[in-house]
């Protein structure tokens, strides 16, 4: 890192998760150890093996203004209420529209919109579909619409990466601002993918968990007993400021976003390459990036989907690239995965880990699988020491994808 | 139509409040869309498929542009 690089600083926090409506809500619940992994009602259910999913504690459209929400799909919905919390959170930055950007992704997009669409057009006719079908399905829906909101001329963009998504876009909205296109930059993750199509996808290609007795026990990352992922869904959202602007402005200032690094596995459409080559490669640019050493860093918050195949894979690849020392968790035992939406809510988790110096604890562990050598919190959240530490969020995607963010303590 | 005209713009001001969020006493014939409602080509578009479903009356795209006030839909609707 040159020594006069623009530093960046997280200055607002949002998210909407299976857990709470908000950040605080949602950290309280991580840190009580509660599941937001519940069987699921909806008509489609009978002809998926797969009866449960994270869903959404507040539902967007209850919270969104009416003629707003019908406008939307949820994810842009989810999206929206996010960035809002975020932006208020920061306090309401005073910047140039040229210079305030958005950085916003979601894994597939308005999917639900997608699909309702179809059965309308096929069974109604173009002529009834909502002037607002093609943003309402179209990925960059929710970069734009929070464009639109807070008026960001800077360049609004949405990465596309599965379930690496919303942590590129945090990555590229760093980026953004060191290359010194814009000050402020809102990015994080969206998803809304619980539908019949999606949940029946995933099971074809084996990934799911079909605890279907256990719905709040399904998510058990590095469990012996686990067996895929759990969906999830909701947004987390973040908003990033050159720290010369939030300093001028008197902000409060969180965390650094101090580095990213990203890889490509190059090995298998879906599965993890085993050795963990592309994660480690990714982790180590990430500390690079960030100009600091693996002892510094102090906690991961890991991709640790509750897949069979990679989890184990990814805490060796930690082991190596960063060391056995820091406190790795992973919240989706709590949230569920929410595909391009992880990114951005766990990115959030990180920052608050950091802020107040706790890591909760992952649940649904009750037989540590074998080959693991850094320390799992589970059983009971843990400190994290006080001084100049840094934490790590990985992400990665179906294609091979892996991003990894460093933030540091402010 | 079996619809009276009270009862057309009854049902037109809920399709408006519910698509834009105006309050459905300010949905009175002599509104202009445009000038008094602030109801954009697209909102039109929301509101004539709204109508469409409601009131069961086809307003092709070359109709809409005509229809400028709230009373030219009721008229539409009626006929």
């Amino acid at each position: 890192m040159s020594a006069n690089r623009v530093r960046v600083v997280v200055t607002g926090l949002g998210a909407t998760t299976p857990v709470g409506g908000d950040v605080t809500s949602t950290w309280s619940a991580l840190l009580a150890g509660q599941s937001g992994v519940k069987t699921i009602t909806e008509d489609w259910v009978d002809t998926v093996p797969v009866k449960f999913a994270g869903t959404a504690a507040v539902d967007p459209a209850e919270v969104l203004p009416r003629p707003e929400a019908r406008r939307l799909d949820r994810s842009e919905q989810f999206a929206l209420v996010a960035a809002r919390e975020a932006w208020q959170d920061a306090g309401a930055p005073g910047v140039a529209p040229e210079r305030l950007g958005v950085v916003v992704s979601s894994g597939i997009g308005g999917i639900n919109t997608t699909l309702s669409a179809y059965d309308t057009y096929k069974e109604r006719g173009w002529n009834r579909l909502s002037p607002f079908t093609v943003p309402m399905l179209m990925p960059n829906g929710p970069a734009a619409w929070i464009g639109l909101d807070l008026g960001a001329q800077a360049g609004v963009h949405a990465t596309v990466s599965a379930c690496a998504s919303g942590a590129e876009a945090i990555g590229y909205a760093m980026d953004m601002i060191r290359s010194g296109r814009a000050d402020v930059v809102v990015a994080g993750g969206t998803e809304a993918a619980i539908h019949g199509l999606n949940v029946a996808a995933f099971a074809a290609a084996r990934a799911m968990s079909t605890r279907n007795d256990d719905p709040a026990g399904a998510s058990r990352p590095w469990d012996r007993e686990r067996d895929g992922f759990v969906l999830g869904e909701g947004a987390g959202i973040i908003v990033l400021e050159s720290e010369e602007h939030a300093r001028a402005r008197g902000a409060r200032i969180y965390a650094y976003a101090a580095g990213v690094g990203y890889s490509a596995d190059s090995h298998h459409i879906t599965q993890p390459e085993p050795e963990g080559r592309g994660i480690i490669m990714a982790m180590t640019q990430a500390l690079n990036d960030a100009d600091i050493a693996g002892l510094d860093v102090k906690h991961v918050n890991a991709h640790a989907t509750s897949t069979p195949a990679g989890d184990v894979v990814e805490v060796q690849a930690v082991a190596k690239a960063i060391g056995t020392h820091p406190l790795v968790t992973s919240t989706k035992s709590m949230t569920g995965h929410l595909l391009g939406g992880a990114g951005g809510i766990e990115s959030v988790f990180t920052i608050k880990a950091l802020q107040e110096r706790i890591v909760p604890a992952t649940i649904n562990i009750s037989d540590l699988d074998d080959g693991i050598e850094v320390e799992i919190v589970h059983g009971a959240n843990r400190e994290l020491p006080a001084g100049d530490i840094a934490a790590v969020n990985n992400s990665f995607g179906f294609g091979g994808h892996n991003a990894t963010v460093v933030f540091q303590g402010a | 139509m079996a619809a009276t005209e009270q009862e057309i713009l009854e049902g037109l001001g809920k399709i408006i409040n519910e698509i834009t969020g105006i309050p459905a006493s300010e949905v009175t014939p002599e509104k202009s869309f445009v000038d008094d409602l602030d109801i954009d080509s697209l909102s039109m578009v929301e509101i004539a498929v709204a109508a469409q479903d409601e009131f069961g009356v086809e307003i092709p795209d070359d109709q809409l542009k005509n229809l400028k006030t709230v009373k030219d839909v009721l008229n539409f609707i009626q006929n």
